[in-house]
């Protein structure tokens, strides 16, 4: 079967839905692919509130905040093919997708690239050890709890200090599952501190920061993990290994945008973030081919992925209808104490503000954003805490950029 | 007079706050970008709520659990009485969200409701 479509949006969770309410509104004809039986994404298994904050002004949960979108996506004219799996895009924007009927065939005028991002495996991080069950990454412990019914196991230790992770330390003890301790490589937790406070503190879980996990002991189900404090280059130290038993392991060491379609269509990743290097249109080094929420970057608030999501879909189907032209662009390059930026390139004239979004590689009490071009400071912030957990929004301004035509490195100077 | 740290948990900002007490009564707050930053304060010292989040089962859905959340946050030391109550609830498809699914939980004046939609498998 052939389609032919004005804007296709290839996932249906936050972004997909944010980015496809956005292009619709220039009254073309969207189209969005999803291979779940239903929209939402992943928020439909995140049924803790602290979504919508920023953009609503209100605290709902995950599921409460898809279903705002599902909502107003239904109310309108845009096609949701469901149980549909995108296996190709082709760089003349052809996608060749499956579903129940069979093969598909999609023209599209203009892709935005919504898939989100994928959990990192006990595989990714190397973790040397036996191989029993009852390792799951916490994610997936989560869809079990929260969507199947499934109870993932009794005796519980969390390897890694992201949010998942917090989220899931609270979620278990409160459905009487025994959750021993959180372990963090790094000297300093990575979730937001909100989730430190009401997921561990609140239940007294311990977080053991510079500790990881060295080795995994179980027949066929897990039975013990080692433990063992980190150096700081991250190397175990000896003599300070201990033993815990425990039927399950949860990992929340990370996201991953999932990008293994942007790849085979020839879409260059930041090495970085492992999402599309995007201009300030958001859009690929293919033309036409447009990405946001956690495919391109992974957020820690729902509220920035529409955001960013919106202004993909506004355009896209700015593309769609001929009102972008190619224009000449500067790059963006991280600097000092910051890990990436997004976008990565942007016009060298423009009209209004340019969001800019970055991490900081470590912890910074006291720091300030220094924009510079060619090794020459142009601005410099206010004082400023800065946490890696935490992305930051900078607004590149039209005076800020039109004064210097050269590119452009973003960096934070601590203060002593 | 004392002083306590607390960690403002409303929004993800996380603001330090500092507080000064003299007999239990908060005089002085430093640290919190807005306003919410006080209300917190005042009630995490006397009287410490948390919003509560679970699930129910429920018959003939698409799915076999229904997200649940307290429709105001809950003193903090009655969550565990709550998930006592959550746990023994079932419902029947379909639901709206919003629907109360458990009327005035332990007597708190706080009503346990559907955090989403959920319709019946035909």
């Amino acid at each position: 079967m052939e389609f032919n479509y004005d804007v296709v949006v290839v996932g249906g969770g936050p972004a997909g839905l944010g980015a496809a309410a956005k292009a619709k509104e220039s009254g073309l004809k969207v189209a969005i692919l999803e291979r779940n039986f239903e929209l939402g994404g992943i928020l439909n298994q995140c049924i803790h509130s602290g979504f919508g904050l920023g953009y609503f002004g209100e605290d709902l949960t995950g599921p409460e905040y898809s279903e705002r979108f599902i909502d107003l996506i239904n109310e309108q004219d845009i096609e949701i093919l469901l149980n549909t799996m995108v296996i190709e895009i082709t760089s003349d924007r052809e996608i060749t997708a499956v579903n129940k009927n069979g093969l598909l065939k999609i023209k599209a005028g203009a892709i935005i690239l919504a898939m989100g991002c994928r959990e990192r495996t006990r595989g990714a991080i190397k973790i040397p050890g036996s191989r029993p069950s009852g390792v799951f990454t916490a994610g997936q412990a989560q869809r079990y709890m929260n969507l199947e019914n499934l109870k993932p196991g009794k005796k519980v230790v969390i390897l890694g200090s992201g949010d998942i992770g917090l989220i899931m330390a609270r979620r278990m003890t409160l459905e009487g599952i025994k959750v021993l301790g959180v372990y963090e490589l790094m000297p300093y937790a990575n979730g937001l501190q909100r989730n430190i406070k009401q997921c561990l503190d609140d239940f007294k879980i311990p977080l053991h920061l510079s500790t990881t996990v060295i080795d995994i002991i179980g027949k066929n189900r897990l039975e013990a993990v080692i433990v063992a404090q980190v150096d700081e280059k991250g190397n175990p130290i000896e003599g300070t290994e201990e033993k815990i038993e425990c039927d399950t392991l949860l990992l929340s060491t990370g996201l991953i945008p999932e990008n293994e379609l942007s790849v085979k269509t020839g879409i260059i990743l930041n090495k970085l973030t492992n999402g599309p290097l995007v201009n300030a249109n958001l859009e690929t080094n293919i033309r036409g081919i447009f990405a946001c929420g956690n495919a391109l970057h992974v957020h820690d608030l729902v509220d920035y992925v529409t955001k960013e999501a919106e202004l993909a879909g506004q355009k896209a189907a700015d593309f769609v209808r001929g009102k972008t032209s190619l224009s000449e662009n500067i790059e963006v390059t991280p600097g000092e104490n910051v890990r990436y930026t997004v976008p990565n390139y942007i016009p060298t004239h423009i009209d209004g503000a340019i969001k800019l979004y970055f991490r900081v590689t470590k912890p910074i009490e006291s720091g300030r954003i220094v924009v510079k071009a060619n090794g020459k400071t142009i601005f410099t912030g206010k004082e400023d805490a800065f946490k890696p957990s935490e992305m930051m929004i900078f607004y590149l301004t039209p005076k800020v950029v039109a004064e210097n035509l050269s590119d452009l490195t973003v960096a934070i100077k601590e203060e002593k | 007079m004392n002083s306590e740290i607390l960690v403002c948990i409303i929004c993800p900002k996380a603001c330090i706050l500092n507080i000064e007490m003299e007999n239990e009564k908060i005089i002085s707050i430093l640290g919190n970008k807005c306003k919410r930053g006080v209300d917190y304060a005042e009630k995490e010292l006397t009287n410490p709520e948390r919003a509560l989040s679970s699930t129910v089962l429920i018959k003939g859905g698409v799915l076999p659990l229904l997200p649940v959340r307290s429709s105001k946050a809950l003193p903090k030391d009655s969550l565990i009485k709550v998930m006592e109550v959550i746990d023994k609830t079932e419902v029947v498809a379909p639901v709206k969200i919003g629907d109360i699914i458990v009327k005035n939980v332990s007597n708190l004046g706080v009503d346990i409701i559907a955090s989403r939609s959920m319709r019946k498998v035909i």
